[in-house]
């Protein structure tokens, strides 16, 4: 009995360790965009000037609406088109539908890389060529499978005798929509848009190969920014990203448990 | 029957097509399609748009295979991939199980979220955040010299370790989570009865634990792996002049030397050896599901 006590203790040790190890890096990095030196120097003096400079800093301020607009646009199209689609798949049987199902994979399996080099080609050979709306077209692409998977997930929850019992009491397909399915599955569509939100938000490696200089997302502005030099600028810019998607994530997890309890 | 089954099954696609349509032309347009043409321009010599002649050639994947440096790169891309997801495993797997088998209730909701929320946070911010971390001068440097009595420069700034630290920073909750997942299933009273039985914790862990938890095993170092091979952003912040594995040379052929067709054979072999992976890893995998 004691050793399992020990055992227990040494495990909770441990997973505090690792919590620093994914946390630290990220915390210091946030200390750094208050410290006065440029150079990173303690002792730390604080200071919000780099904050102050980033309004400044006109092509970042523009890449940070870029990203927004492009996050926010992609997320009302694919949770969209992606609910229409979990809903399809949920409703009818057809042959194929297992691999439309498995279709849903390549585009969360494939490396970024591959991706994003072959939206580049693709795009630049049918004539859309570079910049925002192929940026869109590409994270729209990404965030979709996410949304089919969170919303599908959902409707496995869901009674269909509810839809049935609304068609007997006279309620058209639209009605059945739209005041018994679509409530049901509210929670997943939010968070299934919080992931889309996030997916694009976050997304560097498809946006780099599709930016063009004057067109480009916040996440490509910095890594251009750190290849040239560290700044505390970049801290800065950096921490409020990371405040921001780690925020998303909270909302998201409100909605959607990452497979939790049974 | 059969043919009721036959006509059911048609008109339950008719009726679905209409909600299917928009998301899975979608998909074709900017993911399928831009695949398939990457296949067909690694066989070009020029691009078309180009306006120069163009013509169908294998010289770009004989490129490949005459020259040495691409199949170096695309072993030491390998050999990063395999290094980090043995660290995910060594450092996830451990984790996941206290997190499935110690914590309890709101605790472990609590931690488990906690444990997966880097993930989903910003990659290359976090992978920019080691900088600060890993240089001379830095945090991990003035704190040792702090604490040791003697002087010791800790330099790990663009070098295989920091790539390596940083990919394992990155991927490390994917396992956590795979792991957590297939863990928790496992019935407690399992282990309770193998232990009342007089099993010893090693037997149990090895006979029992392990074998039962595979397919999370499996899945994460199939999602580890993968983007590992594939990576580039975080060799060029960490590694620097070491930091040149093969997904730097496609992103190269793409931003710098604009080799094209060079760049998309180069990007196809490495579609067909994440394919490999993907197949070899789906047995266990379908087992599980």
């Amino acid at each position: 009995m004691a050793t399992t006590r020990f055992l227990e203790w040494c495990g909770r040790l441990y997973i505090w360790l690792l919590l620093a190890f994914l946390y630290l890096p990220v915390i210091i990095m946030a200390l750094m965009s208050f410290n006065v030196s440029p150079f990173y120097q303690l002792p730390f003096e604080w200071t919000t000037e780099w904050y102050a400079s980033l309004w400044q800093n006109d092509q970042l301020i523009s890449a940070t609406w870029n990203s927004m607009e492009i996050a926010i646009i992609s997320t009302i199209i694919a949770t969209v088109l992606g609910s229409a689609a979990s809903l399809a798949l949920y409703r009818h049987e057809f042959r194929g539908k297992k691999v439309l199902q498995a279709l849903l994979f390549p585009p969360i399996a494939i490396p970024w890389l591959i991706t994003g080099t072959a939206m580049l080609i693709f795009f630049f050979g049918v004539g859309i060529g570079r910049g925002l709306f192929a940026i869109l077209l590409g994270h729209v692409a990404l965030a979709l499978p996410y949304v089919i998977v969170v919303v599908s997930a959902r409707l496995q929850t869901f009674a269909p005798e509810l839809e049935e019992a609304a068609r007997s009491l006279g309620a058209n397909q639209w009605q059945v929509t739209s005041r018994v399915t679509l409530p049901w599955i509210m929670p997943g569509v939010i968070a299934g848009g919080l992931f889309a939100f996030a997916v694009s938000f976050d997304q560097f490696v498809v946006s780099y190969f599709l930016s063009t200089p004057g067109q480009t997302t916040l996440p490509v502005e910095i890594y251009a920014a750190i290849r040239k030099g560290f700044t505390p600028e970049i801290n800065a810019v950096s921490t409020i990203i990371i405040v921001v998607s780690m925020a998303l994530m909270l909302l998201t997890a409100k909605f959607f448990k990452f497979g939790g309890e049974k | 029957m059969a043919g009721q089954v036959a006509t059911g099954a048609r008109s339950g696609l008719r009726s679905a097509l209409p909600l299917l349509v928009p998301a899975y032309l979608w998909l074709t347009v900017a993911i399928f399609m831009p695949l398939s043409a990457m296949v067909f321009f690694s066989f070009m010599t020029e691009l078309p748009l180009s306006g120069k002649a163009w013509s169908f050639t294998l010289d770009n994947y004989a490129t490949f295979f005459a020259q040495g440096l691409y199949r170096t790169l695309l072993l030491a891309s390998l050999k990063l991939g395999l290094e980090v997801t043995l660290w995910c495993v060594v450092i996830g797997y451990p984790a996941a199980y206290v997190l499935a088998k110690v914590f309890r209730g709101r605790s472990r909701e609590a931690i488990f979220l906690l444990v997966i929320l880097p993930f989903w946070s910003n990659g290359l911010v976090r992978i920019f955040s080691w900088a600060m971390v890993l240089r001379e001068g830095g945090i991990l440097d003035t704190a040792l010299n702090a604490v040791l009595p003697f002087k010791i420069n800790i330099d790990l700034m663009y070098s295989y370790p920091a790539v390596i630290i940083g990919l394992v920073h990155s991927y490390v909750p994917y396992m956590v989570l795979t792991c957590y997942l297939t863990l928790q299933a496992i019935d407690d009273s399992l282990i309770e009865a193998g232990r009342s039985l007089g099993a010893s914790r090693l037997q149990m862990l090895k006979r029992v634990i392990i074998p039962l938890s595979m397919p999370g095993l499996v899945a994460g170092a199939a999602l580890i792996f993968v983007p590992v091979v594939g990576s580039f952003m975080e060799p060029r912040i960490l590694g620097g002049r070491t930091g040149t594995f093969y997904g730097t040379i496609i992103e190269d052929q793409f931003v710098a030397v604009f080799n094209w067709p060079l760049g998309a054979a180069l990007s196809f072999i490495l579609l067909a050896v994440v394919l490999v992976i993907l197949a070899l890893a789906s047995p266990v995998l379908k087992r599980a599901a």
